[in-house]
């Protein structure tokens, strides 16, 4: 019990997906007859997104078109595309499936990522526009020794970028597997070849247009959602709220979260309970540094950071953080209703058997409200938001390893081993090969992570660029000050503390206690199986009955299998991976810490050092930055 | 258009730029710690002001997903508000400054 909600606790991510493979094969996911249906609907998307691909490639020559999709991008589109890059599945399956099953909670975790773009829009983006070309790398190097500063920029960027991506290819191939029933290695080597294609081929144009596309099919579906599940209620708050208050598959889940302090209360308070805050989020100084990490790691993301080099101005850049923070807030907005109707059409019990996280709770909303699992119309809806699911894996896997590739072939490779002396056609062929290098890496982590839990990951790389990227570019550019010295010095201590942390938080697993928790399942099986055999025979006349407790008694089975096998997993191991018997601190985000230290060793080592350089091209920068004179231009107009 | 031709020390003692740099700074940090404060404010409550947060006003409508629903709207005025000024009164001023960017101090 406690193992599921710590992994639960833990997971903003896509990555909480454990699925015990038999709990998935009658009670929902495709059923076979559907399978070439949902086969259909995902070939359908993808040959979109392919010819958008094959349609950029025709226009991706110069670097500038490769990275930055010639600066051509309008700041509407823009927008469309920063909501396609945040909107990973993460918040989409995510986010709806911890409201699902936690009720206020799940939707406090909302907030955080709306409230992260106003650090974008009044801090980062227009600065950036103005003087960056198209990398993080590019803004440090302004003022302090490009090659120091590109190298640092290039390692957090690659780091910040790896982490994401690993939980995103997990989470996509755990998706196709569970919905579509391909193994797991081909599902991510799926993911992989055709994110390659579109990067290596269609550069910056393509993933751009992917995103844009991705974006509004995941819009369009999740509003088509809400339309059947709102429409009922004549579209009232109030009247859709009393609808979750009194359903009784809403309050047994309060009574489970609650146990034995339920006791008594009302169905009545047991359901409003659920629109109340404290199901999930326990530790306020948790939540306040996971607040932390986000609303200040959003801006340190480089993919985030990337796409503001694809409009043509400032005013361009600003544009498209408006148009951003109106469709992720109202998409936000709209989880309220995925995840709360979920929990009432569909029900908790139901979520978890399919994924133990809830990320499957939209899908399983779509297929109700379609009919139900033996209809057409019900399974071509799972299939459809299956489908965008996937593509909006697919999509942000590609803006993660175009921002990795960038780093290393226009920061290492050609701004520090070949000193900025590249001709443009060497340049775009380091950034295809470098792309091919990022995909095939990210497709092998992805296999090699198959069955961990990764869901700490995206918390992890939020916590990084929190710590590490942000400080260096906000003081960069805001204080005369900062020099070389203090940015390397910043990013090295601040993501390196945010990883320490997490490697000895209780994020990480700790066989002795995996063994104390699973042997508690194992120790309560009989028992529980033999009460469990006694009612069956009592409900020998009630068919109805009799399948219910046959249900119960398949689902403690497979807990005692899952239990077994994760104890074997553990084996004889006694310690972490970093050789700890327990945490050393009870934080699960480590930002509270390492974001504040990161600040502290950019101004410490800024103070202790004098940089001519920096110093020299302050005024110039901080003139730039405000005018945009000088910025790099469209190329392409 | 000849990049060595601009003198940035000039620009940034013009009294324009000092202008717009004072006037940028006071108003985007004070949006940022007004919009940073009041998010934080939405955890801090749900930890220790929960009689608040559960009252309900509203049928089943508590304060506490009223707040929640109001750092969206917080949030969504705060970018109408800065883009307004930024459209209406920083731009005019950076982009005089930039058209005069070759005159300035040479």
């Amino acid at each position: 019990m406690t193992a599921w909600k710590k992994v639960v606790a833990g997971g903003i991510g896509l990555g909480t997906l454990l699925i015990p493979a038999s709990a998935m094969a009658a009670e929902a996911g495709v059923g076979a007859e559907h399978r070439l249906l949902t086969l259909a609907v995902f070939g359908a998307i993808i040959a979109i997104t392919l010819y958008i691909t094959y349609w950029a490639a025709t226009h991706t020559h110069s670097t500038a078109e490769f990275y930055a999709a010639g600066r051509s991008v309008s700041g509407m589109q823009n927008g469309w595309a920063i909501a396609g890059d945040y909107l990973s599945a993460a918040s989409f399956l995510g986010i709806a499936g911890l409201i699902s099953l936690y009720g206020y909670d799940g939707f406090m975790y909302s907030v955080g990522f709306l409230v992260a773009y106003i650090t974008v829009l009044l801090v980062i983006a227009e600065p950036c526009r103005n003087i960056g070309k198209y990398t993080l790398g590019d803004i440090l190097a302004f003022r302090n020794n490009p090659k120091a500063a590109k190298t640092v920029a290039a390692l957090s960027t690659i780091t910040v970028s790896t982490f994401y991506l690993i939980a995103q290819m997990v989470g996509g191939g755990v998706l196709i597997k569970t919905l579509v029933g391909i193994d797991y290695e081909v599902s991510v080597a799926v993911v992989g070849v055709l994110m390659l294609s579109y990067v290596v081929f269609g550069g910056m144009k393509a993933t751009t247009w992917v995103q844009i596309v991705k974006a509004v099919l995941l819009v369009l579906a999740s509003l088509l959602l809400v339309l059947f599940v709102w429409a009922p209620y004549g579209f009232s708050l109030p009247g859709f709220l009393q609808g979750v208050v009194g359903d009784t598959k809403v309050q047994a889940q309060v009574a489970k979260l609650l146990g034995d302090s339920a006791a008594n209360m009302t169905p009545e308070q047991l359901g409003q309970r659920f629109l109340e805050p404290g199901l999930l989020l326990k530790n306020p100084l948790d939540q306040l540094s996971l607040g932390l990490a986000l609303v200040l790691g959003t801006a340190g993301l480089p993919h985030i950071l990337m796409r503001f080099f694809t409009v043509p101005t400032a005013q361009e850049a600003r544009k498209s953080v408006i148009w951003a923070m109106g469709i992720i807030g109202g998409f936000y907005v709209l989880t309220l209703f995925l995840g709360m109707g979920a929990a009432t059409l569909v029900g908790a019990t139901k979520i978890m058997a399919l994924d133990k996280g809830g990320n499957m709770a939209a899908p399983l909303l779509a297929q109700f409200v379609g009919g139900g699992p033996d209809s057409l119309l019900g399974n071509f809806f799972l299939a459809f938001v299956a489908a965008v699911a996937f593509a909006t894996i697919v999509a942000v896997v590609a803006g993660l390893v175009l921002a990795s590739a960038s780093a290393m072939a226009h920061d290492i490779y050609v701004g520090v081993i070949r000193g900025n002396h590249a001709t443009p056609a060497e340049q775009v062929k380091a950034a295809r090969i470098a792309s091919v290098i990022v995909g095939v890496i990210s497709i092998i982590l992805g296999i090699l992570s198959k069955g961990q839990n990764v869901a700490h990951l995206v918390g992890l790389a939020f916590a990084v660029a929190a710590s590490s990227n942000l400080p260096a570019v906000v003081l960069t550019l805001y204080w005369k000050r900062c020099n070389t010295t203090g940015v390397v010095l910043g990013m090295v201590v601040g993501a390196l503390s945010a990883i320490s942390l997490v490697m000895v938080s209780p994020n990480m697993t700790y066989p002795l206690k995996v063994k104390a928790d699973t042997q508690k399942v194992i120790d309560a099986a009989p028992a529980k199986l033999e009460k469990l055999q006694v009612s069956l025979l009592g409900a020998a006349s009630h068919p109805a009955d009799q399948a219910v407790v046959q249900k119960e008694i398949t689902q403690v089975e497979a807990d005692v299998a899952r239990a077994r096998s994760d104890l074997e997993k553990v084996g004889h191991q006694t310690t972490s991976l970093v050789g700890l018997e327990k945490p050393l601190i009870e934080l699960k985000n480590p930002g509270i810490i390492s974001i504040p230290l990161g600040f502290l060793m950019v101004i410490l080592g800024s103070l202790l050092t004098r940089d001519q350089r920096a110093e020299e091209m302050w005024d110039e920068l901080y003139v730039r930055q405000n005018t945009g004179i000088h910025a790099e231009g469209a190329s392409s107009l | 258009m000849n990049k060595s031709h601009v003198n940035w020390t000039a620009i940034d003692a013009d009294p324009r730029f000092r202008a717009l740099h004072r006037k940028k700074a006071r108003f985007l940090w004070g949006l940022m710690i007004f919009s940073l404060a009041y998010y934080f404010l939405l955890p801090v409550m749900a930890a220790y002001f929960r009689d608040l947060f559960d009252t309900r006003v509203w049928g089943p409508i508590n304060v506490g997903l009223l707040f929640a629903l109001s750092e969206f709207a917080v949030a969504w005025v705060i970018a109408v508000i800065y883009a307004r000024r930024a459209n209406r009164e920083f731009d005019t001023i950076a982009q005089a400054i930039a058209n005069d960017a070759h005159t300035i101090g040479s």
